[in-house]
């Protein structure tokens, strides 16, 4: 089994060592613009301007950056609600988020998802889900479906540390092992499960991901403040997936900022402030990664500063183009819950589908 | 045409549909090398292999997720509940992720799926083993659901849900599986929607889906043996979506109204069939609507008595009598 000790560590990683100066740099601009993004989105929902749940992701950008940019053409994306982050690492544009948050009919799911689910299959991501624990099978059968097809990937199906406790979860594990299912789960421990801590709900010795032992799964946990680590330590699963047609469990440790969600009126009750501004101050991602590339001459402050302000200004203009996009209309209630009679086959136009009248 | 059985019409849809698309699969419990626990994929196994032909573990939200998973990619899983009454340790990836992808996606995700299975009383299995969830899963707007009532029809239907491009539940029958019915040799399908007059009539209109089809027949016979009155018997054979027009059709023509369910009666088929007669068919009627449903408390095992919990022929007649006096 992989374990921390064992495996090439960080940025002397082959995978790392072959970066150019503008990966690196991309990387710190696509944590900017989610972090950016979701700060704009937040000041809107606390105008009123959307519904709902938003779950922030601010805190754990590395995570989704750092395992998405290892993706090649038969790779897939799926997570659970707290979506943004990773949309907007598969390439989403933030136009479509932010009209999606807005419940407009540019969003990216015309309106009809919202926060929590956010699609796009031209880019290979599959969601945001709401239901904690109801992706994992699905990534299992997006892999299925990939090894049945005979291409070469893998599924990333990510999820959170209250999560591992779901039964589908281990049905799925079992499942990826006995029939070798190149899907790799990404456990994002951020320690808490709304206003649970991982003591308070999960029984483990070591890890979360230690369990994927019992179904002779590799796994293996590691700290996801830094991007390379994050990197080198995917990629042997990624490897693992393309190679050998094996999943893989992997839990990055991570801390989400903001509360559950922004309803989530207890953030500062279940945990200290001294605990979260000890993350911003020496754990936060886009501090440690904007630092090392500083370090390594990559990148300059004033350089640095500049992305973040593209990445507001891009905010900001997503929020224009949302506020300016069109609802969905009454009538587009009926579409997209019927693909036969969205596209008028024969079998759309038989018997009645809907009920009102 | 040849005698076929239940169990061998959907047999041969599900051969057919194998060897016309590669993407075509079926996973479930002891679908493969067992040959199915009622035998339904008999033989599918030596014939395809592997690949087409897939023993899943006793994980029904595991293996029904997968294949909602693989559907979004564009496989078309055909998924085996050996009961339905078993769907619902899945349901939430029933509902939430076959039933919602669609929609939530804002149309770009499609759930090619099917799964089958039986849903049915009557074999003494009891009360967790013998629920008919299809009203349950109608309730959900964005899934589809049939009962077919024959062979012909199982097997018309069955390839017609491989087919659609959004999720369709199957409700089979245990008690049907071996009973035989006329099927022609030339391929044919069953589009999704469209109910059957199964008996011509004039007196009263006896609406049913799957078993409860056969009940209606019974009771029809009845009817016109004794009672001098002509039934006429409407197989739903699909859900939802859901022939209205033949069913009000049927009952301009003859006035009157029984539904035969075999679902429990709150809020089952029947009662949506019903409710949309009064809004529909009100000046058309000459009495209330008539329902015979199962008797309402969970399934009893003792054999004797389980007969009388279904619905049956004779309270078809009884309620038909009423109706019509
Ligand atoms: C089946 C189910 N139960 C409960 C909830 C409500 N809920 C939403 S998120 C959440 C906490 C999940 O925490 P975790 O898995 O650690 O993910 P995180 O929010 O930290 O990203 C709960 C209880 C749900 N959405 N689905
Ligand atoms: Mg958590």
């Amino acid at each position: 089994m992989q374990s921390v000790a064992d495996s090439p560590t960080s940025a002397a990683a082959e995978i790392n060592r072959n970066l150019t100066a503008e990966q690196k740099i991309a990387f710190l601009r696509d944590m900017f613009r989610i972090r950016r993004f979701e700060q704009v989105a937040l000041k809107c929902y606390n105008q009123g301007k959307m519904g709902g749940f938003l779950h922030l992701y601010i805190g754990q950008e590395s995570v989704a950056v750092g395992t998405i940019s290892l993706l090649g053409e038969n790779d897939h994306v799926i997570t659970a609600y707290r979506d943004h982050g990773h949309a907007l690492a598969v390439g989403m544009s933030m136009n479509e988020c932010m009209a999606e948050l807005f419940g407009k009919a540019t969003g990216c799911s015309k309106g009809k998802g919202g926060s929590m689910h956010f699609f796009a299959p031209d880019k290979n991501y599959w969601g945001g889900h709401g239901i904690v624990a109801g992706q994992t099978p699905l990534g299992l059968g997006l892999a299925y479906a990939l090894k049945y097809k005979g291409l070469r990937g893998c599924c990333l199906c990510y999820m959170g540390d209250g999560a591992v406790n779901q039964g589908v979860f281990h049905e799925s594990l079992n499942i990826a092992s006995l029939w070798d299912i190149p899907v790799i789960y990404i456990i994002e421990n951020n320690q808490y499960s709304m206003g649970t801590s991982l003591e308070r709900s999960s029984a483990f010795k070591n890890s979360l991901s230690e369990r994927a032992e019992g179904y002779n799964i590799a796994w293996d946990s590691f700290n996801g403040e830094d991007i390379y680590e994050i990197r080198a330590k995917t990629q042997i699963a990624v490897d693992r997936a393309h190679n050998e047609s094996r999943p893989s469990v992997l839990e990055i440790a991570t801390y989400r900022y903001y509360g559950h969600s922004v309803a989530d009126a207890n953030a500062k009750k279940y945990r200290s402030a001294q605990e979260i501004e000890d993350y911003k101050t020496n754990h936060d991602p886009l501090r440690i990664w904007q630092k090392t590339l500083i370090e390594e001459g990559v990148i300059d402050e004033a350089t640095a500063h500049q992305l973040d302000l593209d990445a507001k200004h891009e905010a900001d203009e997503a929020v224009k183009f949302a506020e300016e996009s069109p609802f969905p209309t009454e009538a587009d209630i009926f579409k997209d819950v019927y693909y036969e009679v969205d596209n008028e086959t024969g079998s759309g136009k038989r018997g009645k589908h809907f009920f009102n009248d | 045409m040849a005698l076929i059985n239940y169990r061998k019409a959907i047999n041969d849809a599900l051969a057919e549909e194998i060897m016309r698309d590669e993407n075509v699969f079926i996973i479930g419990e002891e679908v493969a090398e067992y040959n199915g626990a009622y035998k339904v994929t008999e033989g599918l196994w030596k014939r395809f292999g592997d690949k087409r032909l897939v023993d899943a573990p006793i994980s029904e939200a595991g293996f029904i997720g997968l294949g909602v998973g693989a559907s979004m990619l564009g496989l078309r899983p055909v998924i085996e509940l050996m009961f339905w009454s078993f769907a619902f340790v899945a349901y939430d990836q029933i509902v939430n992720n076959a039933g919602c992808v669609r929609y939530m996606s804002g149309g770009l995700i499609n759930c090619p799926i099917v799964i089958r299975g039986p849903a049915n009383g009557g074999t003494n299995v009891g009360a967790t083993h013998s629920h008919t969830p299809e009203n349950i899963l109608a309730n959900v707007p964005g899934v589809k659901v049939v009962a077919p009532a024959t062979a012909y029809d199982a097997k018309g239907l069955m390839k017609s849900a491989i087919r659609d491009n959004d999720p369709v539940f199957v409700m089979e029958n245990t008690l049907l599986y071996g009973e035989q019915w006329e099927v022609p040799e030339e391929e044919y399908l069953i589009p999704l929607g469209s109910a059957d007059v199964k008996r011509e009539g004039t007196d009263i209109s006896l609406i049913a889906h799957g078993r409860s089809v056969l009940i209606a027949l019974a009771a029809a016979d009845i009817l016109a043996a004794e009672h001098n009155i002509n039934a006429e018997v409407v197989d739903l054979r699909s859900i939802r979506p859901l022939d209205e027009d033949a069913i009000v059709q049927s009952v301009r023509k003859t006035h009157r109204a029984v539904l035969v369910d075999e679902n429990k009666p709150f809020c089952g088929v029947s009662a949506q069939i019903a409710s949309m007669l009064q809004e529909k068919a009100f000046d058309d009627l000459d009495a209330p609507i008539g329902r015979v449903n199962t008797l309402d408390a969970p399934a009893i095992y003792s054999p004797p008595v389980e007969k009388l919990q279904l619905p049956n022929a004779q309270r078809v007649v009884s309620k038909a009598l009423t109706v019509c006096a």
